[in-house]
């Protein structure tokens, strides 16, 4: 399913590093494991097209995304992959329904407040948003904002979702009642997924397979796919 | 007291060009310096600057040299289009909006800056030309910043003299501002007509000043939640 090849050089002076990364994967819920620091969001974001690396190649499903030998970039508009950042990046000044809606309407305006689009209506039902669906970003729970991240990401239907640590902020009742949540997703919707986390727990909860990292190369693969 | 109304009339023209203009060139000067990375950055942004920190007497001298009948874009004007921008209303805001520039273009860069770049990549990430990116996150997040620095540039061009004068001299009804009117009253010894003149600006810019303080950008609720985390 993957195929993930980087190369770049990060960081400035002192902080410098070269991440190296390499591997192939065919696991629905692969987990990039390591300490902060070990390139695991840079990694992340060269997949999703956030940031460019100066050599490699990433392949989903048969489909280039990127390759530095024919100079293709796929922009990460057009790579149709769901992605839910560390912080959620919600943005705040939409209210929680237009966040959700947010990829639905593709021109210069964002969606009105009131747009009822069943879709939207579907995911903040799912997630049981409906009481807040009015509100905005900064008015809501960690939770209610990591759900209302997913519900953004889902609604343009990804072919696959990255998560970005996504239960680093949240105390330990509410982390582990969103890993079921996030489990339960990923098998009702059979939808690839691949997390990066720091956390042993999280890593042995959700993975499939994991790739170890450290300080910008892969240290160790559970289930090496050669 | 009609001298009064015309100049406040033809105060507000002026300064209303001068801020249109500048809102179009601040918001896409300062859009240009927070994005693009390159060498002279710096000093770009120092030269731009420059019409904050100069006195307004310089910057009219450069707008002589420049736009005046020897100057190498006022000769080009008059041979090629007719046009005479000295001692006109349009030379006038062309000196307001020089000397206004500054407020609105740093504002904007420093707004544009405070836009967490995650949330660009989020809406790239989920499907938006860069162009719907701009108008859908980046402005709505900055624009409270951008106008607080348009309603300052306004106040400015409202209250301009040396540069406007030293381009535009002091004529009634043409280039005559309130702030130019006010000296010319006070040279004449019309007490009585600079003292209306004088309450009339007073209140006009006080008046702007607390809107502008109202739209400060420590005031937005998204940019207050940012900065606590």
């Amino acid at each position: 399913m993957w195929q993930v090849e980087l190369h770049s050089r990060l960081g400035q002076k002192e902080s410098a590093f070269e991440l190296s990364m390499a591997f192939k994967s065919n696991a629905q819920r692969l987990v990039l494991f390591g300490p902060s620091g070990a390139g695991k969001t840079q990694t992340l974001m060269m997949m999703a097209g956030l940031h460019t690396p100066q050599q490699g190649r990433v392949v989903f499903k048969d489909k280039v995304l990127f390759d530095s030998q024919s100079q293709f970039n796929l922009p990460s508009r057009l790579r149709a992959l769901g992605y839910v950042f560390q912080d959620y990046a919600l943005f705040p000044h939409l209210t929680v329904r237009q966040n959700i809606g947010f990829a639905l309407q593709q021109g210069w305006l964002n969606p009105s407040a009131a747009h009822k689009d069943p879709s939207v209506n579907h995911w903040i039902e799912v997630f049981q948003l409906e009481s807040i669906a009015s509100l905005y970003p900064e008015q809501i729970s960690g939770g209610q904002r990591q759900r209302t991240a997913l519900a953004r990401a889902l609604v343009s239907q990804p072919e696959a979702l990255l998560l970005d640590e996504p239960f680093a902020a949240m105390d330990r009742p509410l982390r582990l009642r969103l890993r079921s949540e996030l489990l339960q997703l990923q098998a009702d919707l059979s939808l690839p997924m691949v997390l990066i986390t720091h956390d042993e727990e999280d890593m042995h909860a959700f993975a499939q397979e994991v790739i170890q990292v450290d300080k910008g190369r892969v240290v160790s693969d559970s289930n090496p796919s050669d | 007291m009609d001298t009064a109304w015309v100049a406040l009339a033809l105060t507000l023209k002026v300064a209303g060009w001068a801020t249109a203009i500048n809102l179009v060139l601040g918001v896409a000067v300062g859009y240009a310096l927070s994005r693009l990375r390159f060498r002279g950055r710096d000093v770009l942004d120092a030269i731009l600057t420059l019409p904050m920190v100069l006195p307004p007497t310089v910057l009219g001298y450069y707008l002589l040299v420049l736009l005046g009948r020897h100057g190498a874009i006022g000769q080009w004007l008059k041979q090629n289009l007719g046009i005479q921008l000295i001692f006109t209303w349009q030379g006038a805001v062309i000196a307001a909006s020089v000397v206004a520039f500054p407020l609105v273009f740093k504002a904007a860069r420093a707004s544009f800056e405070n836009v967490e770049p995650s949330l660009e990549q989020a809406a790239r990430v989920l499907g938006l030309s860069e162009v719907a990116v701009f108008f859908r996150i980046t402005l709505p997040l900055a624009w409270r910043g951008i106008l607080s620095g348009t309603l300052l540039a306004f106040a400015r061009a409202t209250g301009e003299f040396g540069a406007t004068l030293m381009v535009a001299g002091s004529i009634v009804g043409e280039t005559q501002t309130l702030s130019i009117a006010v000296y010319e009253a006070v040279q004449a010894g019309q007490d009585q007509t600079a003292n209306f003149l004088v309450l009339v600006t007073s209140v006009s810019c006080l008046a702007l000043l607390l809107s502008a303080g109202y739209l400060a950008p420590g005031r937005i609720a998204g940019q207050a939640q940012r900065g606590e985390r």
